[in-house]
C-alpha cells in the first residue's frame, strides 16, 4: 500500500476524470432517452414540492408510539435480509490456445449494498493467471451500481500486483449489460476496462449473446507487455441453451486483438497480434 | 445446487406443471430428504372439512403432499389443503384455539374480519406470534357476515398450504337463497422452497417468465408492421428496460394452480341438481397469482365482493387477485360445466367442474395468448390523447410533448380542465369532495428503489385490465362477453353507512424496481418506513397511485376500504382493492378499532419485499 501513496498526480487526475465520467454515464443515458421520447418516468431530480414519505406518521415509528409491540422490532421482511448469488458467466475451453477461461461473479448483500467479487482468469499448461476484483457495490440509480474496491492480479510470469478499482455496473437502455471499471495500480499504472453484453432470445431457452470487452492503459508497461492507450479488444458471440434458467451449455466464437504497443510486445514474444477461436462452455448461476 | 427443494435442475415437462397430477395425495416419489418426515401424515386435499360453532380448535403442523409427482412437506391446518372451512355465525363471540406443532413460530390472520387488533394475527404488529408448542386463543365477536378467509401471516407459510375459507352466516339468513353452496378456493403451489424462489427473483427477476419477446416475434412484427413499426413498438420498453410480458413474477414454470387443493387433472367437482341455484364463493387464496375466472356456458351473477353484498351484476368473467373474494350465483341447465381460472400471465390454469354427478366433465378452454402490456399500463392517462386501452407501443409515443409532461400535471385529466396546478393546491384542503388528481411523488421515489414514476395516471375503474380488454372483438370470447370491472360494483343500500365526507386525504404511491426485485410504498420498503397514523373514527380518504407496471391487490387490515370514483362518489366496500398499472384510485375509511394494523400488497412476494406499511389508529 505504501506504493499507492506515491501515486503520481496525473494518475489521481485520471482517476477523478474516469470516475466522474463513469458516474454520469447513467444520467447521460437517461437524458438520451428523455430527449428521444419525452419520458421522464425514470429520470429527473426531486421537485421542491415532493411529498415527505413520513408525512403521515405523526412522529411515530415502527417501535415507538401507541400500541407498538414491546422490545426490539420483530417484523423484518426481505428488504432487511441479505441474499447471495454466484454467476458463472463464462466457464469455457478455448480451443486455439488450449486454455480454460473462467469469469465468475459473486455477490452478498441487500438490494442496495453488496460485497461483489469478480473473478476472471485462465489456466493454460497448468499455470493460472487471474484477476480478482473485491468491491463494495452501492446502488446509484434504478439500474446502476457504483463499485469501489481493489483488484488483485496474479501472473504466471512477472510480479503480481494490486490495483484500486472504481467502477460502474448495470443495465443500460436497450438491455445492454455494462461493466466499466477504472484502476490505479501500486506501481502507478492506470487502466480502464469495459465490457458489454447483450442477450437475443431465439426462443425462451435458446439465447444468443454477443459480448465485447476492451482494455486501456495509462502508460507503457514493458514488464507486463502492455502499451499505453487501447491495448486489446475481445469480441465474442455465444449461443447457449438453457436447460434450466440456471444451467446452460454454450458454444461460441471469440476474436481477440491487441493494439498499439501491446501488439508490438506480443509480436516480440512471438505471439500473434490477434486470434480467433472456438469456445465451448457452461453458463450457470445459483 | 444441493438444495433439495430446488426443482429447476429437473425441469419436469411443462405440461405436467400446468396440469399437475390427478391425485394430490399419492406418493409417486419419495426423495431421501423426506425420509425423516416419513412419519408426517398425509395431507387431505380437495373440498375442505367444515367446522362450525363458537369454539374451534385448529392445529398447525406439517404433512405430506404431492401435487406434481414429487412429495413435499406442506404447512397445514388440521392436516388439510385448503384448511377447514369455518362456518361461523354473525353476532357470535367465537373462541378459536390455534396450537402450533411446527418448529417455527406461526400465526393466523382472519382476512377481512373486523376485530380487536390483538386478534388480527400479524406477528410483530398485533401480537408476538404463536411460538412452537404454544396454543394461542383468538376470541372475537363477529360483527359482519359474508365470505372471508384466513391464512398464516408468518413468513411464506401461507404459500405452503396455510389458508382456509371463513364464512360468517348472516343472522337473518342469506339474503339471496340458493339450493347449493360451494366454496371455490383458488391457490398456487410450488415444489420449490418459497425462499429459494424469492432469492432467484432477487438474482434474475424474469427467471419464471417464459413468455418473453423473442427475435422471431420481432421478425414477425417487421413483416406485419415494417421495420420502423416493429422498432417503434419496442422502443419504449427497451429504453425503459421493462418487459411487456411482465404480468406475473411467478408462473406455471414453478406453480401448479389449484382449485380447492386440487390440480386441474384431479378435476375438483361441485355437485348440483338440475334447477338449483348454486352459490359459488370464490376466494383467491393464491400467494402470487391473479386469476381470470369463467364458467363457459354459464352467466355468473355477482352478489358479494369481499364479503359485502353488492347490487347483483351479471357477468361472464371476472379477474381477482390474492385476498379478494367474489360470491356469484349461477343457474346451471346442463349436466356439466368447467370452472376455468387462468392465471393472469396465461402460463397455466386451475380448473374444476360443476356437474350433476361425479365423473362428468365439460371441455376445458385453451389458455389465451399472452398480450403485451400497453401504453395505458405504462403511462396511464396518456390514453386520453386519442389512444384506447389497446394502443400498442408502436403508435403510442408519437403524440407526446415532453414539455407538457414535465411536472406530471400538465396532462389534462378531464375533470380539471382550465384549472392550473397552483389553483388546485390551494383548493385542495377546502374541497375534499373529489379526490385530488394532482400527482405528488414522494422524494424517496427519485432513487434506486424506483424504476419508474407515472405522471399521468388514470382512474378508469371500468378497465377490466390487460388481457381482458375487448375480448369479443379479438375473437377470444363469444359476442357480448362481459367482464366484471370495479365500476360494476356497488354496495347494496345500508352497507356504506358512514356518509361523512373525508376530513383529510392521504396519498401514497405503489412503487418498485423489477430489476432489483424490490417493492415498496413511496420508494421506501417496510424496514425504512414509518407508520401511517390515523385518528380513531376519523373519516379519511386514501389515494393509491400505482407507479409500477404490475397490478397490486392492496389489503388494509382492521377497517374497510370504501372505493369511490374519481368524482368522489362512494361505490363499494372492500377489504382488498386491486390497483392496476398506472392507475390512481381512492377510497374512504373510518378506523373504528384502535391499534396497529398491517397494510400491504397481497402478492406475498411483493409484501415480503417491502410493499408493506403499518397503520396506527389512536
Amino acid at each position: 500500500m505504501r506504493r499507492i501513496m506515491k501515486m503520481k498526480t496525473i494518475n489521481v487526475l485520471f482517476m477523478a476524470v474516469i470516475s466522474y465520467v463513469g458516474l454520469h454515464v447513467n444520467y447521460a443515458l437517461a437524458q438520451m432517452e428523455h430527449g428521444e421520447t419525452g419520458v421522464n418516468a425514470q429520470v429527473g431530480t426531486v421537485p421542491n414540492d415532493a411529498r415527505d414519505p413520513h408525512e403521515y406518521s405523526d412522529g411515530f415509528t415502527l417501535t415507538d408510539g401507541p400500541y407498538a409491540q414491546p422490545g426490539p422490532r420483530q417484523l423484518k421482511l426481505a428488504d432487511e435480509h441479505n441474499f447471495w448469488s454466484v454467476l458463472g458467466d463464462r466457464f469455457e475451453y478455448q480451443e486455439a490456445n488450449e486454455s480454460t477461461v473462467y469469469d465468475f461473479q459473486f455477490w452478498y448483500g441487500n438490494t442496495y449494498d453488496r460485497l461483489v467479487v469478480k473473478a476472471e482468469g485462465d489456466i493454460a499448461d497448468g499455470a493460472l493467471e487471474s484477476s480478482t476484483d473485491l468491491l463494495w457495490g452501492h446502488a446509484l440509480s434504478a439500474y446502476f451500481d457504483t463499485q469501489l474496491g481493489v483488484r488483485l492480479d496474479q501472473y504466471d510470469e512477472g510480479e503480481s500486483r494490486q490495483w484500486l478499482a472504481i467502477g460502474l455496473q448495470g443495465l443500460a437502455p436497450y438491455w445492454f449489460e455494462l461493466d466499466v471499471t477504472a484502476y490505479v495500480s501500486d506501481n502507478g499504472q492506470t487502466a480502464l476496462s469495459a465490457a458489454a453484453e447483450y442477450e437475443l432470445l431465439f426462443s425462451q431457452k435458446l439465447i444468443f449473446q454477443p459480448r465485447a470487452e476492451l482494455n486501456l492503459y495509462g502508460k507503457d508497461d514493458p514488464d507486463y507487455g502492455l502499451g499505453a492507450g487501447l491495448s486489446d479488444i475481445a469480441l465474442g458471440v455465444r449461443l447457449r441453451y438453457e436447460f434450466s434458467r440456471q444451467l446452460a451449455p454454450y458454444i461460441g466464437v471469440e476474436w481477440n486483438s491487441a493494439f498499439g504497443k501491446t501488439a508490438d510486445y506480443r509480436r516480440a514474444t512471438g505471439e500473434g497480434r490477434s486470434d480467433t477461436q472456438i469456445v465451448a462452455g457452461l453458463r450457470f448461476w445459483y | 445446487m444441493s438444495d433439495p427443494n430446488d426443482m429447476t435442475g429437473i425441469m419436469l415437462p411443462r405440461r405436467r406443471f400446468v396440469q399437475g397430477l390427478a391425485i394430490g395425495g399419492v406418493l409417486a416419489a419419495m426423495p431421501p430428504v423426506l425420509q425423516a418426515a416419513e412419519l408426517s401424515p398425509q395431507t387431505h386435499t380437495g373440498s375442505a372439512p367444515v367446522l362450525r360453532g363458537k369454539e374451534i380448535d385448529l392445529v398447525v403442523g406439517q404433512s405430506l403432499v404431492n401435487f406434481t409427482g414429487v412429495t413435499r412437506l406442506a404447512t397445514t391446518i388440521n392436516g388439510s389443503i385448503p384448511a377447514p372451512t369455518l362456518r361461523l355465525r354473525e353476532g357470535d363471540e367465537v373462541t378459536i384455539r390455534v396450537t402450533n406443532q411446527l418448529s417455527v413460530p406461526t400465526s393466523i390472520h382472519w382476512h377481512g374480519i373486523l376485530l380487536p387488533y390483538q386478534m388480527d394475527g400479524v406477528p410483530g404488529i398485533s401480537f408476538k406470534g404463536i411460538a412452537p408448542g404454544e396454543t394461542f386463543v383468538y376470541r372475537f365477536k363477529l360483527r359482519q357476515s359474508g365470505t372471508y378467509w384466513y391464512h398464516s401471516h408468518s413468513g411464506f407459510q401461507e404459500m405452503t398450504g396455510m389458508y382456509g375459507a371463513l364464512i360468517v352466516e348472516p343472522r337473518a339468513g342469506e339474503r339471496l337463497p340458493a339450493e347449493q353452496d360451494h366454496v371455490i378456493q383458488l391457490s398456487d403451489w410450488t415444489d420449490e422452497d418459497p425462499m429459494r424462489a424469492f432469492r432467484k427473483l432477487k438474482v434474475q427477476s424474469d427467471v419464471y417468465n417464459f413468455n418473453q419477446p423473442t427475435f422471431f416475434d420481432f421478425t414477425r412484427d417487421v413483416s406485419s408492421l415494417g421495420l420502423k413499426g416493429a422498432l417503434s413498438k419496442r422502443r419504449m420498453w427497451n429504453q425503459m428496460r421493462m418487459n411487456p410480458t411482465d404480468l406475473a413474477d411467478l408462473s406455471a414454470a414453478t406453480f401448479t394452480y389449484l382449485m380447492n387443493g386440487t390440480a386441474p387433472t384431479g378435476n375438483w367437482t361441485g355437485l348440483f341438481s338440475k334447477g338449483d341455484r348454486v352459490r359459488l364463493r370464490f376466494i383467491n387464496a393464491a400467494s402470487n397469482s391473479f386469476y381470470d375466472v369463467r364458467i363457459p356456458g354459464l352467466k355468473m351473477t355477482v352478489v358479494q365482493s369481499d364479503g359485502q353484498d353488492v347490487e347483483p351484476v351479471t357477468v361472464d368473467e371476472f379477474r381477482f387477485g390474492p385476498g379478494e373474494t367474489y360470491d356469484v350465483i349461477v343457474a346451471p341447465k346442463d349436466e356439466a360445466y368447467t370452472v376455468f381460472a387462468q392465471s393472469m400471465d396465461r402460463s397455466g390454469y386451475a380448473s374444476g367442474t360443476l356437474a350433476t354427478h361425479h365423473g362428468l366433465s365439460a371441455p376445458t378452454p385453451k389458455l389465451d395468448p399472452v398480450e403485451w402490456l400497453t401504453m395505458t399500463d405504462m403511462m396511464g392517462g396518456m390514453s386520453h390523447k386519442g389512444m384506447d386501452y389497446d394502443a400498442t407501443g408502436g403508435m403510442a409515443m408519437t403524440g407526446m410533448n415532453h414539455a407538457n409532461m414535465h411536472d406530471g400535471m400538465s396532462m389534462d385529466h378531464g375533470q380539471h380542465s382550465g384549472q392550473n396546478v397552483k389553483d388546485m393546491h390551494h383548493t385542495e384542503h377546502n374541497s375534499l369532495a373529489k379526490p385530488s388528481s394532482t400527482v405528488r411523488h414522494a422524494r424517496t421515489e427519485y432513487g434506486p428503489s424506483v424504476d419508474q414514476r407515472v405522471d399521468t395516471p388514470r382512474t378508469s375503474l371500468d378497465d377490466p385490465g390487460i388481457g381482458l380488454r375487448n375480448l369479443s372483438e379479438k375473437g377470444l370470447r363469444p359476442q357480448g362477453h362481459r367482464v366484471l370491472t370495479l365500476a360494476d360494483l356497488k354496495s347494496i343500500a345500508g352497507v356504506l353507512d358512514d356518509d361523512r365526507g373525508p376530513v383529510r386525504e392521504l396519498e401514497l404511491h405503489l412503487t418498485g424496481n423489477m430489476e432489483r426485485y424490490s417493492w415498496s410504498f413511496d420508494g421506501l420498503e417496510f424496514g425504512k418506513s414509518t407508520p401511517v397514523s390515523l385518528r380513531h373514527n376519523e373519516r379519511i380518504r386514501i389515494i393509491l397511485q400505482n407507479d409500477t407496471m404490475m397490478s397490486h391487490p392492496m389489503h388494509l387490515h382492521g377497517m374497510w376500504s370504501e372505493l369511490e370514483t374519481d368524482q368522489g362518489e362512494l361505490r363499494v366496500r372492500r377489504h382488498t382493492i386491486p390497483v392496476q398499472p398506472a392507475q390512481r384510485i381512492s377510497y374512504l375509511t373510518t378506523p373504528h378499532d384502535l391499534g396497529r394494523w398491517a397494510w400491504h400488497c397481497h402478492l406475498l412476494f411483493h409484501m415480503d419485499a417491502g410493499m408493506f406499511r403499518e397503520v396506527v389508529v389512536s
